[in-house]
């Protein structure tokens, strides 16, 4: 997407309206993702994590924090990416000091998910550091600024309750790119008197970003989703799928036993779950590799493919031509919906072609699911 | 963002130069490049990496750029539309 086609100038669309009202941003659309409620990280005190000792400045006391993570740390990493007390995985909101900052020193800003926190503190080791923390109720700045939580009202609200003002000699600080959904700099700067640096989409550039002067790189305005990346969203997606898992597991098992005795509902229940895990991780960690635009094109392919597997593993030679159409057509149709549902995890799709792809891939899903249905039960009883 | 391509001509971006003051903010906060500035004015340059965060919209200080903001995932929009459905039930104007 680096590579700037002169073709494209074209799409560049110039309206007649002079200015468009402030108002249609459309960010006060409701989130989809994230837990539903959270009440917020609470009060600063001793306890917060990494707490070293207390800094008085400006008339108030500033929690120094160690910027080395513990084992601690990165168990609790590990088990948020896995749905385990997600919900409580954030720190208080307020003001932060690595290092031993003095006025002049940079300010940071960042959410309050303990996992965003964790990754700020730790890339500033070894230097002096404000970290101003947003509360957004455990999110990451990404999805709270898509929600707004991570926003101008909050930023605004906690630089007027921490005193930054008077703790910092400079009026900049430092915003994750990502941050901007949610962030008006033009009203943060007439509201506080502060003005906004975007400096960089991962925490991991801030120490070149800080070395460098505060000027942002292309590398470092340049989105990623890298294998790794991808990965680590795939346990969190299980754990939240696994009640419709266990209901429609449930239901395939028990409607293939009743029409064909136990073995059948094993093999189905085992054709099911493969869709699913192809759809969901599988189709997922190979995204890029996968051919077409399209998540559900891409989540039907790598399903034919484990429709294919599948048909080898259990015997599919010996199976009747009714159910090795239904199953060519219901597991791939499983695995392109999982697969869809992945868009909610990227970064790069957008809500219309989202629209877009479901306004055609969801009835061609459930026809072909309605006929697996019909050619099962047809193939079973004439 | 390389390697990664979504659906074509689908996204809602507008701008409007003549509003535009080139400020670059649009340039600066766009996470796909999707902004580039020529001759004091943006420009919509890669049209089809907009992912539609409202991330340039939210910070322009002119208002030049409109955008349907929001987040492109398929389960978030199945829940939009059911919430639909039942603030329609409410009206009274569902059938169901």
């Amino acid at each position: 997407m680096g590579d700037i086609k002169k073709a494209d100038r074209d799409k560049t669309k110039v309206t007649s309206t002079s200015n468009f009202p402030s108002d249609s941003n459309g960010l006060d659309k409701p989130p989809c993702c994230g837990p539903k409620t959270s009440a917020g990280g609470g009060e600063m005190d001793e306890t917060v994590p990494g707490f070293l000792e207390w800094n008085c400045i400006g008339g108030g006391k500033v929690p120094r924090v160690d910027p080395r993570l513990t084992l601690a740390d990165h168990l609790g990493a590990c088990k948020a990416r896995w749905g385990i007390g997600r919900m409580g995985y954030l720190v208080p909101a307020g003001l932060y000091a690595i290092g031993v900052p003095t006025p002049k020193d940079p300010v940071v800003v960042t959410a309050n998910y303990k996992m965003s926190y964790d990754i700020v503190r730790r890339v500033l080791a070894g230097r002096n550091v404000w970290v101003l923390v947003l509360e957004t109720f455990g999110i990451n700045v990404w999805c709270a600024a898509g929600k707004g939580t991570f926003g101008t009202d909050e930023l605004v609200r906690r630089i007027d309750e921490t005193g930054l003002a008077g703790v910092v000699s400079h009026r900049r600080l430092i915003l994750p790119i990502l941050g901007a959904t949610g962030v008006a700099t033009h009203e943060v700067i007439r509201r506080t008197g502060f003005s906004v640096n975007y400096g960089t989409i991962r925490a991991a550039d801030l120490p070149e970003y800080l070395d460098n002067g505060m000027v942002t790189t292309p590398a470092m305005r340049e989105l990623t989703f890298s294998l790794y990346e991808r990965l680590v969203l795939v346990p969190v997606e299980i754990v939240h799928a696994r009640t419709s898992l266990v209901l429609f597991g449930g239901t395939i098992y028990l409607a293939a036993t009743l029409m064909g005795g136990s073995s059948a509902g094993f093999a189905a229940l085992f054709a099911y779950l493969g869709a699913v895990l192809t759809g969901m991780a599988i189709a997922p960690i190979l995204l890029p590799w996968i051919p077409g635009r399209s998540f559900a094109l891409k989540g039907a392919l790598a399903g034919v493919a484990w429709s294919v597997i599948f048909y080898l593993l259990a015997g599919g030679a010996g199976w009747s031509l009714p159910v090795t159409l239904a199953a060519f057509l219901a597991l791939p149709a499983v695995s392109a919906f999982y697969t869809l549902n992945f868009t909610g995890c990227t970064n790069f799709t957008s809500r219309s072609g989202v629209k877009k792809e479901m306004r055609i891939s969801i009835p061609v899903m459930g026809g072909a699911l309605f006929v697996s249905i019909i050619l099962l039960v047809a193939g079973r009883f004439l | 963002m390389r390697g990664f391509h979504y659906l074509k001509n689908v996204a809602t971006l507008e701008l409007d130069q003549g509003a535009c003051t080139g400020c670059g903010r649009c340039v600066e906060v766009c996470p796909h490049q999707v902004f580039a500035l020529e001759e004091k004015r943006a420009r919509i340059s890669e049209f089809d990496a907009c992912m539609e965060c409202g991330a340039c919209a939210k910070n322009c200080p002119t208002a030049a750029i409109r955008v349907d903001a929001g987040v492109g995932c398929a389960s978030g929009l199945i829940n939009e539309w059911l919430r639909e459905r039942r603030i329609r039930g409410v009206g009274g104007e569902c059938c169901s």
